[in-house]
């Protein structure tokens, strides 16, 4: 079992695509002062959605803009609720994981007739990007992918950098940062979260597809199998901040990518399931444990505290 | 995060005119009263949801009528029973191991770590000692309790001492216990040659008693009884419930007044785990008498407690209600299938409506007071 293969890579990637998206819906969410664990119900509608659509319009890339705009509404339920009738997004998460469960099982009985497993003969994936195969390194990491993966990327760094960069961005951050003070500032801090919310559900049709259309051609019922959970444990590790996503992303993918490896010779795979979990929980304890640490010091070397600042004067 | 957990508790009912009502407005303060009453929310969440689901199932052309009362019949039929009983223990376990949190709250969204975790205690001590019955089965029974509360219990001082809340120690908690009892069943405790991740059947002594000649309900079921009583009677009857019940209306008021809420959390996640360590206990001395990877998960219990706790709100007299509701759901479904051909995963979607629904109660709550519900 050789590790240090472009195999490899290429299999972690895989396994942190779907969870890249989904993720980044979270990061987004929460960074609007919504606690978002709808991703697993949300990107098993997008891993449907994005299956029936293909299926339906003989087009895979068709299937991605099914499930992108389905489950953004699909998401509207969480999003509306929750930032315009001060719901709760806890107990609305839950209602919509099980819901999705559900919905996806019983449409595919009702449409397709079949249950567990949907792949009927002829259903599109999404394309590989063969293309790149003569290229020595982008060929055996990318050939075997689609266009969403590399894309992933792209989102995270793009979004990264206009939550930290723009006067927009600064917006949304301030919404979840102190929402009496943004909204005190003239922000509309509910539809900030709510359309925030939605731009999530959408991102979670992307995860889904990927999953059903680019990881596998075929729905299988729960086919996420937690994977939005992981992706809520990998906002919680990076507290919110997508620029870090892809840090632990790619770690999370790398312990999928590892216990299939682990299962093949008959290892234990459970190490690896457990460990973005352990991984996250001890990280955050960690954190807590320094940041108190830190915060201690200077009240033992008794600095005089200092005097509050001028209030400033805000444009 | 916090929901409101006593929604329509105290405090909230307020009969507010003083001078003589005339009879109109006796009626209509009557009706107030009537519809501010708890049982008024769940209640209408159910219709709804109901509703819905009937739509859902005309829309996929097939007959709601011929599908509800297929679930009906499917669970309530004299000879299902019996094992409708059975699984209405496990829901209403799991359920109480939702609502004691929820009391103060909280979400524990641990509940599969905790079950699996009491299960793989209960199966280690009714596998290894050789005991009489009488002695075997309590401490079995005992040993998950005490191994799943410690389990749940972390998420007390995670959440008090480092600021991480329950509900997130919880979630992250669980996949890592469910992990470590999957590869102990694999690759230490499981039966040699088995294909199937197990334990060895467990001997007769460790078999949980049976009730008269039922084949499903045994002990277990009179065990949950139990404990839901003594939920009842501690929060309705006892200092502690009150307090609990304090932290979960105002957690820095019920600090000011001298709540150790550090102390109660703790004791209320430790009750919590050890509810759902319980549950597992249950599942694994019942049939097959084994601790199977994964059996305990699949029929999703978890979840469906979780829901039940939610729609009765915490509130102790209206779990087992809910908790009904969602068992006949679930044992029903099967019978739906196969007499009405409506597939069985309308189970889960009913659920999953009703949860939204009883969410989005604050529709109807931001509209009567005539207040922004915006944060």
């Amino acid at each position: 079992m050789n590790v240090f293969e472009w195999g490899f890579v290429a299999a972690v990637l895989l396994a942190a695509t779907p969870i890249l998206y989904s993720s980044l819906a979270g990061a987004l969410s929460s960074q609007v002062g919504v606690f978002n664990i709808a991703l697993e119900g949300q990107m098993l509608w997008g891993a449907f959605a994005a299956v029936a659509g293909s299926f339906y319009t003989g087009s895979a890339w068709a299937g991605v803009l099914i499930a992108v705009v389905t489950t953004a509404l699909f998401s509207v339920t969480l999003a509306v609720g929750s930032a315009r009738w001060g719901a709760d997004p806890i107990v609305i998460a839950i209602g919509t994981n099980l819901f999705a469960l559900g919905i996806t099982g019983f449409l595919m009985r009702v449409l397709f007739d079949v249950s567990g497993t949907f792949s009927p003969r002829g259903l599109q994936g999404l394309d590989k990007m063969s293309f790149l195969a003569e290229i020595p390194v982008l060929g055996p990491v990318f050939a075997g992918q689609t266009a969403l993966v590399p894309l992933a990327f792209v989102f995270i760094v793009v979004i990264g950098l206009w939550l930290k960069l723009t006067p927009s961005g600064l917006r949304l951050r301030g919404v979840g940062e102190h929402p009496e003070a943004a909204s005190s500032l003239g922000i509309k801090v509910a539809s900030y979260q709510m359309w925030v919310t939605i731009a999530g559900g959408a991102l979670c049709g992307i995860a889904g597809a990927q999953l059903s259309l680019g990881n596998v051609t075929v729905f299988t019922e729960n086919m996420t199998a937690g994977r939005g959970w992981i992706a809520v444990a990998a906002v919680m590790l990076v507290m919110g901040r997508p620029l870090w996503l892809p840090v632990a992303c790619l770690g999370f993918g790398a312990a999928e990518a590892l216990g299939f490896r682990l299962q093949g010779i008959g290892a234990p795979q459970q190490l690896t399931d457990a460990a973005p979990y352990a991984i996250t929980i001890a990280v955050l304890v960690g954190m807590r444990m320094w940041v108190t640490a830190r915060n201690r010091r200077p009240s033992l070397s008794a600095q005089p505290v200092p005097l509050p600042s001028q209030p400033e004067s805000t444009s | 995060m916090n929901i409101e957990p006593v929604p329509g508790g105290p405090g909230t009912v307020a009969p507010r005119a003083p001078e003589p009502l005339s009879r109109r407005s006796r009626a209509s303060a009557l009706l107030t009263l009537a519809v501010r009453h708890p049982a008024v929310v769940p209640t209408g969440a159910v219709v709804l949801a109901v509703l819905i689901g009937a739509a859902i199932v005309l829309a996929a052309g097939l007959n709601p009528i011929s599908a509800y009362s297929a679930v009906l019949a499917g669970a309530l039929d004299l000879e299902n029973l019996d094992y409708t009983f059975s699984v209405w223990a496990l829901i209403c376990g799991m359920a109480l191991a939702a609502a004691i949190p929820l009391r103060m709250g909280e979400f524990n969204l641990g509940g599969n770590g905790q079950m699996v975790l009491g299960g793989l205690a209960a199966a280690f001590i009714a596998g290894q000692l050789d005991l009489p019955s009488i002695l075997l089965i309590p401490l079995a029974v005992v040993a998950a309790g005490v191994v799943a509360g410690a389990f749940g219990a972390i998420s007390a001082p995670l959440s008090t001492r480092y600021g991480i809340p329950i509900i997130i120690s919880t979630l992250l908690l669980s996949p890592v216990a469910v992990a470590i009892v999957s590869y102990l069943l694999r690759f230490q405790l499981g039966e040699a040659g088995s294909a199937v991740a197990q334990t060895e059947r467990f001997p007769d002594s460790a078999h949980m008693w049976a009730l008269g000649s039922l084949s499903y309900s045994n002990m277990g079921l009179i065990l949950i009884i139990v404990l839901m009583a003594l939920f009842w009677l501690v929060d309705s009857r006892s200092a502690v419930g009150f307090e609990l019940r304090v932290i979960g209306a105002n957690r820095r008021f019920a600090s000011y007044g001298g709540v150790r809420v550090g102390r109660l959390a703790f004791g209320a996640m430790a009750a919590s785990g050890a509810v759902a360590g319980v549950v597992g206990a249950i599942i694994v001395l019942s049939p097959p008498y084994r601790l199977v990877d994964g059996a305990l998960l699949s029929p999703g219990y978890t979840f469906a407690g979780l829901a039940a706790a939610l729609l009765a709100g915490g509130r102790p007299a209206f779990v087992p209600l809910t908790a009904a509701l969602f068992t006949i759901l679930q044992v029903g479904g099967g019978g739906m299938e196969r007499s009405a051909d409506v597939p069985r995963q309308l189970s889960d979607v009913l659920q999953g409506v009703v949860i939204i629904v009883l969410a989005l109660r604050t529709i109807v709550d931001s509209r009567r007071t005539g207040r922004s519900a915006t944060s």
